[in-house]
């Protein structure tokens, strides 16, 4: 009995001895040297940057394997690649060797479930990955989904899953607002919208079913103008989707809105999107000022009229144009508490506030609890523009995509030079 | 030596007149030089209005979205052509690789002739860009051609 009994505490200690080790060696990970002076950026007390990666061309969305290594999807391709893979081998974290395969340019860029999800402007891809986390057949993707619209404006694909097999792919809408001429002042709203038909919105697709196509799909939800940043948020288990808000109020029309009217208005919104929902555009805009659903000019507005129809209301709403181009729900451990299960935006930064300054160019980070926003967004990352940014074509960086690192770190990644950079928290 | 320099540096506000060797050269009259500058002025107010939300203040334009008016030869070519793209708008336009998916609308009957001629003689001569005046008549005469050319 007595030995039984040494035996147990012998091996609760042993237990409690490795419990312990386990637990600080991933809390206290080792992580890299960040660059000095952040590599440019204005962080929180306590957070770190470094560039892990530069020159890789348009980088839109990317994805961190299990091993820590990136893979980035181009806008364009470049050197006859569309998706990049990042690798670093000697651990320091700076990922010194690159490889890349896909030959179209795109912007969704996921890991679900063993593959890697890739989209161009029209259709979705998938590769297999080993069990390192590598695509083997390179050359040979499946193609999940084609045919999807492209005319231009607004093509991006972004892609996101659910925990239940589903890929949501947003459409975006080929126009501005839905005018009889796109972008012509004075030019109205087409009655009833064609466009919302096969665009403006998000389609739901199986993600392990191969071609399919709009038919095969369910039209999730509708009214959203272009969503470039989307995530499912699995404590509400719901679709989140950041909407860039239409454009050019002064210019097209002058009689309605100042341009300093014009360059905070409409409100780029973050909308829970249920199946069936409808979020309003081209009818109404939201007035983050007026807080109401505002009738759009081209369908009868002159900025203080609202709809007779109510539209899903956006659960947060920030200033016109930032262009909101990526969504992370955090659900890492290195950050402190109050990051957790908190939204990251990558806003790409506006073009659509002249006279007025333009603004953006940075992260942001919204506090959430139980699946909805609890406090006020804040600046998170700023800097990525530089000094000087007179116009999207001179600022230095653009911040587009983010993706969670295996240790907690956050990622973001530039498609104007083609930068990627890891922000980290050190206790 | 001193006066020179002081006379020199007071003389610098002055050189962007004479920068243009199309606006002024040492043959045209002082008065073609003043309507002309007050073209530039008239053409910057257009630009200011109508342009600059999409081309932005430094003409760099925004990346995929609208063309830069730096020294493309959409600019720097033919003065016929570029009347055209204001009178008729423009859209997918491919600039070193790069295409441009928003469309410029069609200005034919929001502009008047004056002020397409200010303003393309204004782009014409900023951002670096240095190229020919454009006039009213070259405009008419691009109104003219679009009409039985074009649509």
């Amino acid at each position: 009995m007595k030995k039984n009994l040494f035996f147990s505490l012998l091996l609760a200690v042993a237990i409690a001895i490795s419990i312990v080790s386990f637990t600080s060696k991933s809390e206290n990970q080792q992580l890299p040297v960040p660059d000095a002076g952040n590599a440019g950026l204005t962080l929180p007390l306590g957070f770190s940057a470094m560039i892990v990666a530069d020159n890789t061309g348009e980088a839109r969305h990317i994805a961190v394997t299990k091993e820590g290594n990136i893979y980035v999807k181009l806008g364009s391709v470049k050197d006859g690649k569309g998706i990049l893979y990042l690798q670093d081998e000697n651990k320091d974290g700076k990922m010194e060797k690159k490889s890349g395969f896909g030959n179209y340019g795109g912007t969704g860029m996921a890991l679900n479930n063993g593959y890697l999800y890739a989209s161009s402007n029209t259709d979705v891809y998938r590769y297999k990955l080993n069990d390192k986390d590598e695509a083997e057949n390179s050359d040979q993707p499946e193609t999940i989904v084609a045919g999807l619209l492209d005319h231009g404006e607004h093509n991006s694909k972004s892609i996101t899953f659910d925990n239940d097999g589903n890929l949501y792919v947003n459409v975006g809408a080929y126009s501005n607002s839905c005018q009889e001429q796109d972008r012509v002042p004075g030019s109205m709203g087409i009655q009833g919208c064609p466009i919302l038909d096969s665009a403006g919105g998000i389609w739901q697709f199986k993600a392990d079913k191969t071609d399919q196509h709009y038919g095969d799909g369910v039209h999730y939800a509708t009214g959203l103008r272009n969503v470039v940043g989307l995530d499912w948020n699995n404590q509400d288990n719901a679709l989140f989707v950041m909407q860039h808000g239409r454009d050019q109020l002064h210019d097209l029309f002058p009689k309605y809105y100042t341009t300093k009217q014009s360059a905070v208005l409409p409100a780029e919104c973050m909308y829970e999107i249920h199946k069936g929902d409808n979020a309003g555009w081209p009818y109404i805009y939201y007035d983050q000022i007026q807080h109401k659903q505002i009738l759009m000019p081209e369908y009868g507005g002159n900025g203080t009229k609202t709809s007779g129809k109510k539209y899903l209301d956006p659960v947060m709403a920030f200033p016109g144009h930032l262009a909101p181009d990526g969504l992370l729900f955090y659900t890492g451990n290195q950050f402190p508490e109050k990051y957790k299960n908190g939204a990251f935006i990558a806003f790409h930064g506006s073009w659509n506030r002249s006279p007025e300054p333009q603004a953006g160019y940075f992260v942001v980070f919204v506090p959430f609890k139980d699946g909805k926003p609890s406090g006020k967004w804040e600046v998170f990352a700023n800097g990525f523009a530089g000094e000087k940014q007179l116009s999207p074509g001179s600022a230095k960086h653009r911040p587009c995509g983010l993706a969670q690192g295996p240790d907690g770190s956050l990622y973001v990644s530039d498609d104007s030079k083609g930068t990627i950079y890891r922000i980290m928290y050190k206790k | 030596m001193n006066k020179i320099i002081v006379i020199a540096f007071l003389l610098i506000p002055f050189c962007g007149l004479f920068n243009n060797p199309d606006l002024a050269s040492n043959n045209i009259d002082r008065k073609a030089t003043i309507s002309a500058q007050q073209s530039l002025k008239e053409g910057q107010a257009v630009f200011k209005k109508y342009c600059i939300s999409c081309h932005q203040a430094d003409g760099a334009g925004v990346p995929h979205m609208a063309p830069p008016l730096i020294k493309t030869k959409y600019v720097l070519g033919d003065k016929e052509d570029m009347i055209k793209i204001v009178l008729n708008g423009l859209k997918g336009v491919e600039i070193n690789d790069q295409t441009y998916y928003n469309p410029m609308p069609p200005l034919g009957t929001v502009l008047k002739d004056k002020e397409i001629a200010d303003v393309l003689t204004y782009v014409r001569s900023s951002f670096g860009n240095k190229a020919s005046t454009v006039t009213v008549e070259d405009v008419k005469k691009a109104r003219g051609d679009t009409k039985t050319a074009l649509q």
